[in-house]
């Protein structure tokens, strides 16, 4: 007994100094740590969050990188983020709305190292919040969408009513109306970022009723399934998901979050890096739709190039004269929303058929 | 009309899932055996039946793989619990832990793959032509209609046969029964292992017909809902089907709310499940009536201790 209990000790000691001896002996190289909501093979969101974390690797000045995926929101993230700090991570990014307070109890109390935040709002000296106005990108997949439904009904398999994916939702009705001002967005709830067997029951439910054309700001690939299996278009989200629908899938919204991965390692290294929130917009490639079905036609084509080019200029997708969709007028003619009432938008636009719970 | 009958011809089709499960937890649980490694079971099932309808592109291999690996949990935990005479909640949790982990491991290069083919539906003749039932009940792929037999058979061998008597006295009075000359432990061993072949159907089902698609996780408390619906049920096969069917349907009636406009929480309707097995927990205990819970279940038997 006495004996395993030194054989114990002796590893215990060998491992600690082993550790020590990683963070020192690479020197002046990152290390990045990522935490994810959901599994890296979720074909979505947290696919798109670890392709960037490969594409940052690349960079020569990274040393290694490591994930911790499918981390409830809450408590249970606080100990993760804790754990990735102790293990010498230099950069911490954590990819869902639930983990901003976490994230930020870890960076209160580990002042020397970096915490950025997707989807959030909060900031400390040493941490900030990330997001690109994926609502542009939402924008032109409308207005794909617009001119490839016959029925005039879109189906979109929503998360939860936060103003993220209500943003999402309006830009993405707006961009379908700019072409087929009847169009309509049928919404249904799932409640949760991943339910691939619920997400597809919600979109069948919007195919039996008519919808020619259903998409998602959910993460799972369920929705492109059913689109499949029913012989109706697709539109996917956050990453590339024409494997999963081959034909059905007409482009998606995806992200690029090497871009923004890429310069924030290099900000740190440099030590040029702020804690100024980040919402990037189209233009620097970290949204962007995917290559599209050969069934879209070249007009189409053309049309979204040409839209793309006038928002980069002057984005005026959330211009009015905008309705709600109780008939009400919500944004007067030539105003536009600031950055942050369509950061913490919670209403839709008119068009759009579903109710935003708890909402007034 | 039309929306009445596309919400109920959806809750068939998803009730299949759980009442698969709950079928199989019921024949392991009325031997004496609790066995809460179901949503690991369901998940391994789900795992290889898709894992072997997309490599061999045979569903009938697809079945009985599903089959065979539930029958294989059922096994371990059989061993675990009859011969070594573990604790069974600890038993069938790791299970839970063991089937959540390994499917999602194994299961990393099927996240994405399409199936050739699937269980199409196949329309009895005759009956698919009744007005409204026809379209809610005989539309429907094989193993949907093998679910509509599978409980009324369940429930013939309980109390119509020698053997599912021999089952049942097993889950109540061990002791008696093996001095009635009942092999209770091979009988429980047997239990088990069956019941672990139906929960491993219900995966197949549910990755290789219900939903056509591998996710790491895709049960979702599916197998927590199936224990909470064995108690609601009585432990009664038959009452199973209303079980299965309702708590289907409440799924597709929480989307069909949303379309109507209908302001309904609908993070509620996901705990219904519970919240009806714990009513009828209550109603029991009001009404005073004797539910058909197991006496022996969850408890060890010690052979040789006899008295």
């Amino acid at each position: 007994m006495k004996k395993l209990f030194w054989i114990f000790v002796t590893i215990a000691a060998v491992m600690l100094i082993a550790g020590c001896g990683g963070s020192t002996a690479k020197g002046e190289k990152l290390k990045a740590g990522f935490v994810y909501v959901g599994p890296v093979e979720d074909a979505g969101w947290t696919k798109s969050h670890d392709d960037g974390r490969l594409a940052m690797e690349e960079l020569d000045f990274v040393g290694e990188s490591v994930f911790v995926e499918s981390v409830p929101e809450g408590a249970d993230a606080v100990r993760v983020i804790t754990e990735l700090a102790e293990s010498g991570c230099d950069i911490i990014f954590t990819t869902s709305f639930g983990y901003m307070d976490p994230t930020l109890e870890v960076a209160l109390q580990y002042p020397d190292k970096t915490f950025l935040h997707a989807t959030g709002y909060k900031t400390a000296e040493n941490y900030t919040n990330y997001m690109g106005k994926m609502y542009q990108s939402k924008y032109l997949a409308g207005i794909v969408a617009g001119n490839m439904t016959k029925s005039g009904k879109l189906g979109y398999v929503a998360p939860f009513p936060i103003p993220e994916v209500v943003r999402l939702i309006n830009a993405y009705t707006l961009g379908a109306q700019s072409v087929n001002p009847d169009a309509t967005v049928q919404v249904l709830w799932t409640n949760s970022w991943f339910d691939p067997v619920h997400e597809k029951e919600a979109a069948n439910t919007m195919i039996a009723d008519g919808c020619d054309i259903i998409t998602q700001g959910t993460d799972s690939a369920g929705p492109q399934e059913a689109a499949q299996a029913a012989g109706v278009y697709s539109i996917g989200y956050d990453s590339d998901m024409s494997m999963f629908a081959p034909t059905a899938h007409l482009t998606a919204p995806v992200w690029h979050w090497g871009v923004y991965y890429k310069d924030v390692a290099t900000k740190v290294h440099n030590g040029t890096w702020t804690n100024e929130p980040i919402w990037w917009d189209m233009g620097t490639g970290v949204t962007g739709l995917s290559p599209y079905n050969e069934v879209v036609p070249q007009e189409v084509r053309d049309q979204v190039a040409e839209v793309k080019v006038q928002i980069l200029e002057n984005d005026q997708i959330f211009t009015g004269p905008l309705y709600d969709n109780m008939g009400d007028l919500r944004v007067e003619d030539g105003v536009a929303l600031t950055d942050g009432e369509k950061l913490s938008i919670q209403w839709f636009v008119k068009g759009v058929k579903g109710k935003i719970p708890n909402a007034k | 009309m039309t929306d009445i009958i596309t919400i109920l011809y959806a809750a068939i089709a998803s009730g299949t899932i759980i009442l698969y499960a709950t079928i199989g937890e019921i024949i392991t649980e009325r031997s004496g055996i609790l066995n809460l490694g179901v949503e690991g079971i369901m998940l391994m099932g789900a795992f290889f039946g898709f894992y072997l309808a997309y490599s061999t592109e045979s569903l009938l291999l697809a079945i009985i793989g599903a089959a065979v690996i539930g029958g294989l949990m059922g096994l371990i935990h059989a061993f675990m619990t009859i011969t070594l005479q573990a604790n069974q909640v600890v038993s069938g949790l790791a299970l839970t832990m063991f089937g959540t982990g390994a499917s999602a491991f194994f299961g990393v290069s099927m996240v994405g793959k399409t199936l050739k083919t699937s269980f199409e539906a196949i329309p009895i003749p005759l009956l698919n032509k009744i007005p409204v039932l026809g379209e809610i009940l005989f539309d429907h792929n094989i193993l949907v209609y093998f679910a509509f037999v599978l409980p009324v058979i369940v429930w013939f061998v309980f109390n119509r046969t020698k053997w599912g008597l021999a089952l049942r006295s097993s889950g109540e009075e061990p002791l008696s029964s093996e001095i009635m000359g009942i092999k209770v432990i091979k009988i429980r061993y047997i239990a088990t292992i069956v019941g672990g072949v139906f929960i491993g159907i219900s995966g197949a089902y549910l990755s290789v017909a219900y939903s056509k698609l591998w996710v790491e996780g895709m049960t979702a408390g599916k197998g927590w809902i199936t224990i909470a619906l064995v108690i609601f049920a009585n432990w009664n096969p038959l009452i199973a089907y209303g079980g299965a069917y309702l708590f289907g349907g409440l799924t597709q009636l929480g989307l069909n709310l949303q379309k109507f406009n209908i302001p309904f929480p609908i993070i509620l309707l996901k705990s219904t499940p519970y919240v009806f097995t714990l009513l009828f927990l209550l109603f029991i205990s009001i009404k005073g009536k004797r539910s058909n819970l197991p006496k022996a279940l969850g408890e060890s038997y010690f052979r040789e201790s006899r008295g």
